[in-house]
């Protein structure tokens, strides 16, 4: 008997893309769904057992007015008990405050022990408060965080220089609910949005924008419409990768640059030697091999970047291979020709 | 390779339109991929103009792409591409010994153009492989980069957008070697340029 396959290609096709457009619907759909578990997960609120902080109780006592938006009081005169607004910026959330690094403090740790008795002297305002290079500078049991490079980064960033004094660690990083993110968290995206949304907290909100500046705020999706696939690099890159020098010293690159400095060649992070790969990826990299060992470290990353990630060997290969394809080209025509004659 | 006296004409109008825009679009593609693969330092075109024009050149491909596509499921050049499966082993061994020994011999080619059968078997491998096989996932592939948010975001472990990578990388990889090939079995007409002068004119 004799089989032919009577069946042109392009039906065969035809079908099998159908097929592809199911299964990709079906992963997409699943994709999806995890994403949407994962998102249902994170808004479980924790739980926070106050007496298992040293200085909760303590705390408490500053805590009663300034844990919340109201706080009550009595009048000496009036003999009345009376309810007031508390400023937002002056309120310390309880279950932000006991998950940050700081929360083993007592609030007078940092603040003046005058705070203790009520109504606080008007003299307080003027209260000097102390920078993170003050504790945790010259400290050996923070050498591996690099506070004094932090540090001078920053002094060098264009944060610094135009705003002088004005602008301290503080603007960017609240001490009350502070939390170490890129060393700890294995999820890179996390680390990626945690990072951005301390720059959006000023960048994005005219309120505290206009605190340093009578600049008008610039529209951040405006500005960075020269950039495609604008949403993909908004959720997958942080702002530093572009906006910061000595990104290869720092995990997290505090050297803040003008903006005519900032990255604006797609190269620069689409090519082998990305600077993608100077901070952030480099040391999850690292840490992801120490995990999980040299193969499954390097090769089983869930995150990728095209350009960057690219095989020499493979290139090398290829690059092989096209060249034997032209030689035995060449030399075919050579012989094809000598016979001719 | 072809004895006939008649000029057999074996390449209508939409077939020539559709095989200049894919040769134009496949060499703009190669060059401009290759741009963006080893971009820093720059080699021939600088990166972002590589990425605009490959982007265009790519998505107008895929249009080309569907003409050959529709054209081949419903004209009779469809037909060519049909692999006829018993004794085809034997008969791709009779054109690979052709290319390799017969044609230095100036041996007549085992398998002649006729307006039934346009390829030789071991065209309708390649070209059944190339157009069928891999431009389809060029093309997917390409869309899956262009579009980063579509690709699926991970599979065993591995970013979808690696998988995408290299496969497209792959592909345009094959295609490229393709087009060298290709254009050197062009030479084995009549004269050295004839058959690209039938691609032009229409008549084998």
């Amino acid at each position: 008997m004799i089989y032919r396959a009577n069946v042109r290609p392009a039906w065969v096709v035809l079908v099998l893309l159908l097929c592809f457009a199911v299964a990709f619907a079906l992963a997409k759909h699943s994709d999806s769904a995890a994403t949407a578990k994962q998102a249902d997960n994170h808004e479980v609120p924790e739980k926070i057992d106050m007496t298992k902080f040293k200085n909760s109780e303590t705390n408490e006592q500053c805590l009663k007015c300034h844990g919340q938006s109201k706080y009550t009081y009595e009048n000496a005169e009036s003999k009345k008990m009376v309810n007031k607004r508390m400023y937002s910026e002056l309120i310390i959330k309880r279950d932000e405050f006991y998950v940050s690094n700081h929360k083993g403090f007592k609030c007078t740790d940092c603040h003046s022990e005058e705070y203790a008795t009520f109504p606080h002297s008007g003299n307080l305002r003027m209260e000097s408060k102390a920078n993170c290079i003050d504790c945790h500078g010259g400290d050996e049991k923070y050498a591996k965080f690099q506070f004094e490079k932090i540090d001078s980064n920053f002094m060098a960033s264009v944060h610094s220089q135009k705003h002088s004094q004005d602008f301290t660690c503080w603007m960017c990083h609240n001490p009350h609910t502070y939390k170490i993110n890129a060393r700890t968290n294995d999820n890179l995206q996390e680390t990626i949005t945690y990072d951005n949304l301390i720059c959006l907290s000023c960048h994005s909100d005219i309120t505290k924008y206009e605190l340093l500046t009578n600049k008008e705020k610039p529209n951040i999706l405006v500005k960075h419409e020269w950039l495609p696939n604008q949403a993909s690099h908004f959720t997958n890159v942080r702002c530093i990768e572009c906006h910061a020098q000595n990104k290869d010293t720092l995990i997290v690159a505090h050297e803040i640059v003008p903006k005519n400095l900032a990255v604006k060649k797609c190269e620069s992070c689409h090519a082998k030697n990305s600077i993608l790969y100077a901070s952030l990826f480099k040391y999850q990299v690292r840490e992801n091999i120490k995990a999980k060992g040299w193969f499954k470290g390097l090769f089983l990353s869930e995150t990728s970047t095209i350009g960057p990630d690219q095989n020499n060997t493979l290139n090398i290969i290829s690059l092989a291979l096209f060249a034997l394809t032209i030689l035995v080209i060449l030399i075919h025509a050579v012989i094809r020709i000598q016979k001719s004659h | 390779m072809e004895n006939h006296n008649e000029p057999l004409y074996l390449y209508p109008v939409w077939i020539r339109f559709w095989h200049i825009l894919n040769a134009l679009f496949c060499l703009t593609l190669i060059i401009t991929g290759l741009s963006i693969q080893f971009s820093n330092p720059t080699i021939i075109v600088k990166f972002r103009a590589a990425v605009a024009v490959h982007n265009v050149a790519g998505v107008l491909l895929s249009f080309n792409y569907i003409v050959f596509f529709i054209g081949n499921l419903f004209t009779k050049n469809g037909g060519y591409y049909v692999i006829e499966v018993s004794g085809y082993f034997s008969r791709l061994k009779a054109q690979f010994h052709h290319y390799t020994i017969g044609v230095f011999k100036k041996e007549a080619a085992p398998f002649p153009v006729t307006m039934e059968s346009k390829f030789n078997p071991l065209q309708q491998f390649s070209y059944v492989a190339v157009m069928y096989i891999v431009l389809p996932l060029v093309i997917l592939s390409g869309l899956g980069l262009l579009y980063p948010e579509i690709t699926v975001n991970s599979f065993i472990g591995i970013s979808g957008l690696d998988y995408t990578d290299l496969l497209h990388l792959f592909c345009g990889f094959i295609v490229s070697i393709f087009m060298c090939i290709h254009i050197y079995f062009c030479t084995f007409g009549k004269t050295a340029i004839s058959n690209f002068k039938s691609i032009i004119n229409g008549y084998h």
